[in-house]
């Protein structure tokens, strides 16, 4: 167990929620996708997304899932953690996943790739809005589950072979 | 949904029928490749959400063992085989003939490739049924092993469906071993078409999908 904290709020594949203090927020078993928090730590507020895909241009349907995508989740994230109280100007994001847990001799498609896309495409998208990334933990080839303290500020990031870290 | 709501009892049928063959071969050539009597369930074939997937496999975060391959060819998609770390286990003693061995201490190169090569002769008899019972080229990528969070390892197999939506369609079949508990699973077939393959499948069976 990560913590002995019962107030956890999940985040689901492709989803995103917004917490408060004491309220935790986690999400499990990411591996080419990519969890990002956006949070205000003086108004102990956060919101994590667990991201698919890099840009909502690969989207083959016409009802769209905006958590799913970099290009549509963080703003959505930002609109929702500043609709719970975080303020313009204060927030900062963490950020850790985008795995490449299948190494493949041949045939590497742009598809197998989506790990570092998406890395890629999260860190683009918290430029454009200015929120400064204080720490990530991106890449590899492990999954990862990882759980944010709105309170603290910290991450804890999990995996199999490491256990757990703080950042 | 609109995607999903071509699906009729019809097609359902097929794809059950698929994963009924598919791994019942597959289940064939591990009972021979380990003297070993293999049950499986009848294929369980779901339109679900991309969280209730994993909790097939005991939640996102649960460790497993799990082959993974690519299906090239005329229906391109994903196959995983996914086992219990026991379950793995005790695979691999039987292989490499060492009752003693330890998934967690000995990680070693010829443990693993015994794991690896035991998923590639189980998906490549899944794989190459379905291709004589469809009558289409379907080739097997070589399979990629990976022991971790079964969230991290099966969203692999999602990206192709998650641009059409928020569900995906699984062909699911699980098997154990004989006098193992008949209520734990131990080892599952995933097929996981592409969007486009449906159609390809059905096609190839005489059914069509806009029917």
């Amino acid at each position: 167990m990560m913590s002995e904290i019962v107030h956890v709020v999940k985040v689901g594949i492709a989803d995103m929620n917004v917490v408060k203090a004491p309220y935790v927020i986690r999400t499990c078993g990411l591996g080419s996708c990519v969890g990002v928090v956006v949070y205000d730590l003086a108004k102990e507020v956060a919101g994590m997304a667990h991201v698919m895909l890099p840009d909502s241009s690969l989207a083959k349907s016409e009802q769209m899932n905006v958590a799913k995508y970099a290009d549509t989740a963080i703003e959505e994230l930002i609109r929702r953690v500043i609709g719970s109280g975080g303020r313009n100007g204060h927030l900062k994001a963490k950020m850790a996943g985008g795995a490449q847990m299948f190494q493949f001799r041949t045939g590497t498609t742009d598809m197998m790739r989506i790990g570092p896309r998406n890395v890629e495409a999260v860190r683009e998208q918290l430029q454009r809005f200015r929120i400064p990334i204080v720490a990530e933990d991106v890449g590899g080839s492990s999954g990862r589950t990882i759980e944010f303290h709105p309170k603290t500020g910290i991450l804890l990031i999990r995996t199999v072979n490491q256990g757990v870290r703080e950042m | 949904m609109s995607y999903f709501e071509r699906m009729s009892a019809v097609h359902m049928d097929i794809l059950k029928e698929i994963g009924n063959i598919g791994a019942g071969h597959a289940a064939t050539a591990l009972s021979q490749l380990l003297n070993k009597r293999i049950e499986m369930t009848i294929p369980d074939v779901r339109i679900i959400s991309f969280d209730e997937m994993m909790d097939i496999v005991g939640g996102a975060d649960n460790v497993v063992a799990a082959v993974f391959l690519r299906i090239e060819g005329d229906a391109p998609g994903n196959m995983f085989f996914v086992l219990s770390l026991e379950q793995a286990e005790r695979f691999i003693r039987q292989m490499i003939g060492d009752e003693q061995f330890k998934l967690e201490q000995d990680c070693s190169e010829l443990s693993l490739s015994a794991l690896q090569e035991l998923g590639n002769i189980l998906a490549g008899s899944y794989l190459s049924s379905l291709s004589d019972f469809t009558n289409l080229n379907l080739y097997p990528s070589v399979p990629a092993l990976s022991i971790d969070m079964i969230g991290a390892i099966l969203s692999y197999g999602l990206i192709e469906m998650s641009r059409v939506g928020d569900h995906v369609i699984v062909v699911d079949t699980a098997i154990h071993e004989e006098h193992q508990p008949n209520d734990r699973v131990n080892g599952h077939f995933f097929l996981l078409p592409d969007p486009e393959s449906f159609r390809i499948i059905f096609q190839s069976l005489g059914v069509e999908h806009d029917e």
